[in-house]
């Protein structure tokens, strides 16, 4: 088990290398030092200030030696400061986990469970005409793009019913703070329940045919504890594929709701990072995502072997 | 006149290219006993029948405006444009839906009559609405079927190749796409897009490079369990080469997934374009494109009154496309394997 760990994480390397390789071309390669530095200061700043950026930042460097240098500092994990909020990119993470954490975590436990529930219930009464049905509403909560589900619920909920604030997001106790959650959460979960809900009725209707099911069938066993117990328990590799799936999102949050509800989670500050050009914190996200992108792959695997004693990791 | 030609054929390459493709695809399925069976189990689908009907319709509007011819006014002029004529009238800010003043004159004393009557009213440059709706079918359909003609081919030669030759070749390949795949999906558009700049062939490129990875991990694995086969042996004894086998047999065992994934694909683009728009490196301004009238229609809402039209026109208009591709793409993945979906 070990070995199989330490050997998918030393396979991670090279990918991750990849990715930095990737991010350093896309940001760095294709523009001078001079410009990235008058995109940042702006067009007011003087030759000085774009020349004291440009050393700072070692953007004088010949770009090959600037690609080690990058490659360099994040094997170290040291990240450098983000050039818009002169503070370490580390802190700035810090300080968005929390908020993101708090949307995506209710918004995403609530979306699956729904999910899981409805697919139940569809195997359960399948290939009826209710069955049909809930499946085109699944593919058509998942055909409606998120904006409109943000831009509909805050004008309808917040702007003209008033029940919640439109936009912001403040510590007030449990109370006051899930005031702001609320919102965003719950169009999280509805925006992945479409597509998790028709995912879990195709493994779950797989499962349905399956002879252990027909088995247990003729020693009596009733259809609700067939569904609970039996099929449930070996759909749950698919359920851990999509979990685990989504691990990177919940720490990295999600950019266009979080930007649009004001929370200062790390999605929102992901976009305003993009919108002014602040390459240290994209880069670092980059990493970021991706380390939890692989991370989650291995996970996904050990689960697998927990889940279902035939797969062996080897 | 052949310099208006050799304009209409640049703007409309895409089109053109991406109505060969699909014609192609189906012409070279239609050899195949699979497909016919496919066929008649899909006509009995009731659901996929009325979705292909939409999907249709939206590829007419599309090619409504995408044939164009020179105007006397100079300019061009779509087919699109003359069945509209009543809406084209431009007004000079927003009006409500069949509404005969302006948004902004309505509790003025003697408002300004408007030019013409608007269906579902017109935007903040005056543009009517359902004109502006109508001609982001085009746009919607270029992004897509540019973005398909490249991601299609390249993904599913690759995972061809991956999933034939092994060993060496599919690590390479595998290598690529995990890497691509390990980098968040909206990063590594936005970082693109940044590099090439904005426009509709930009956006296609980059939304190209990024979606042939599913696609090609699909084939990967069934070109592996295809050349298993016994004809795939059959076809190395009567000597034919590799890229013989690849093309001859292990690609027309394939191409039933690759049109599933193709219209799956398109819907996911679509939605995608909003996304980008939201970040401000979607389609150029000026563009009818429903990402961008969505976008837009975020500030209108904390009007007052209301400006709704915009956004409820352009999101039905775009969730009755993606919900009819999903729709269609469900029923003939159905229709291909129907003890599976």
């Amino acid at each position: 088990m070990l070995n199989y760990i330490l050997r998918r994480v030393l396979y991670a390397v090279p990918i991750l290398i990849g990715v930095l390789v990737i991010t350093f071309l896309l940001f760095r390669a294709f523009r001078s030092a001079d410009e990235i530095a008058s995109l940042q200061l702006g067009p007011k700043a003087t030759h000085e200030q774009k020349q004291e950026f440009i050393k700072k930042n070692g953007l004088d460097l010949p770009k090959g030696m600037q690609l080690w240098n990058h490659l360099k500092n994040t094997a170290k994990l040291e990240f450098g400061e983000s050039w818009r909020l002169s503070r370490s990119v580390r802190d700035v993470f810090y300080d968005g986990v929390g908020p993101s954490l708090l949307v995506t975590i209710p918004g995403f436990a609530i979306g699956l469970l729904a999910a899981l529930g409805l697919a139940l219930y569809q195997v359960f009464v399948r290939n009826s005409a209710m069955d049909h049905t809930l499946t085109i509403i699944c593919v058509a909560l998942m055909s409606i793009p998120t904006i409109v589900y943000i831009i509909a619920s805050q004008s309808l909920f917040a702007l003209t019913l008033n029940y919640f604030p439109a936009t912001g997001f403040e510590w007030e106790g449990f109370v006051g703070t899930a005031r702001f959650i609320v919102l965003p959460a719950a169009i999280l979960a509805i925006a992945n329940f479409g597509h998790d809900g028709r995912m879990f009725r195709a493994v779950f209707l797989e499962e349905i045919a399956q002879d252990y099911v027909r088995t247990a069938q003729a020693k009596g066993v009733s259809s609700g504890r067939i569904l609970s117990c039996h099929v449930l328990k070996n759909g749950l590799i698919a359920i851990i594929t999509l979990t685990v799936g989504q691990l990177p999102k919940l720490i990295t949050g999600s950019l266009l709701i979080e930007s649009f509800f004001g929370i200062p989670g790390m999605g929102a500050m992901l976009v305003q990072s993009i919108q002014q050009g602040d390459e240290p914190v994209v880069m670092a996200s980059v990493f970021l995502g991706a380390v939890l992108y692989l991370f989650a792959l291995i996970l996904t695997d050990i689960l697998y072997a927990f889940a279902d004693p035939r797969i062996r990791l080897s | 006149m052949s310099a208006f030609l050799n304009h209409w054929l640049t703007t409309n390459i895409v089109v053109i290219a991406g109505f060969a493709l699909l014609g192609w695809i189906l012409w070279s399925g239609s050899h195949h006993e699979r497909w016919h069976r496919a066929w008649r189990r899909f006509r009995a689908d009731r659901t996929g029948m009325i979705s292909l009907v939409i999907v249709g319709l939206y590829l007419g509007i599309g090619a409504l405006e995408a044939i164009q011819f020179p105007s006397k006014e100079g300019g061009s002029k779509s087919v699109l444009d003359l069945l509209l004529t009543s809406h084209i009238a431009k007004e000079k800010s927003y009006s409500a839906p069949l509404a005969t003043v302006r948004l902004d004159e309505l509790h003025k004393k003697e408002p300004e009559q408007l030019r013409g009557r608007h269906l579902l009213g017109t935007d903040a440059l005056g543009k009517d609405t359902l004109a502006q709706t109508l001609k982001a079918c085009r746009t919607a359909l270029i992004i897509g079927g540019l973005t398909s003609a490249i991601y299609i081919p390249v993904g599913t030669l690759l995972g061809l190749l991956a999933g034939y030759y092994r060993k060496r070749v599919d690590d390479i390949i595998q290598y690529i796409y995990s890497t691509l795949a390990s980098i968040p999906l909206v990063l590594l558009l936005v970082a693109m897009m940044m590099v090439l700049g904005k426009g509709l062939w930009q956006m296609s490129i980059a939304l190209g490079i990024t979606s042939w990875v599913g696609l090609c991990r699909l084939i990967r694995g069934e070109a592996m369990r295809q050349s298993e086969r016994t004809y795939v042996m059959a076809g190395r004894a009567l000597g034919q080469t590799h890229w013989q086998i690849i093309t001859r047999h292990l690609l027309p065992n394939v191409l039933h997934l690759v049109i599933i994934n193709f219209i799956l694909g398109f819907s996911s683009v679509i939605l995608m374009e909003a996304v980008l728009s939201y970040l401000g490196v979607g389609s150029p301004v000026g563009t009818a494109s429903w990402g961008t009238m969505i976008d837009g229609a975020r500030a209108e809402l904390s009007r007052d009154p209301l400006v709704w039209w915009n956004l409820v026109a352009a999101s039905t208009a775009l969730f009755g496309l993606v919900l009819a591709l999903n729709l269609l793409g469900d029923s003939l993945r159905k229709a291909f394997d129907p003890k599976r979906g």
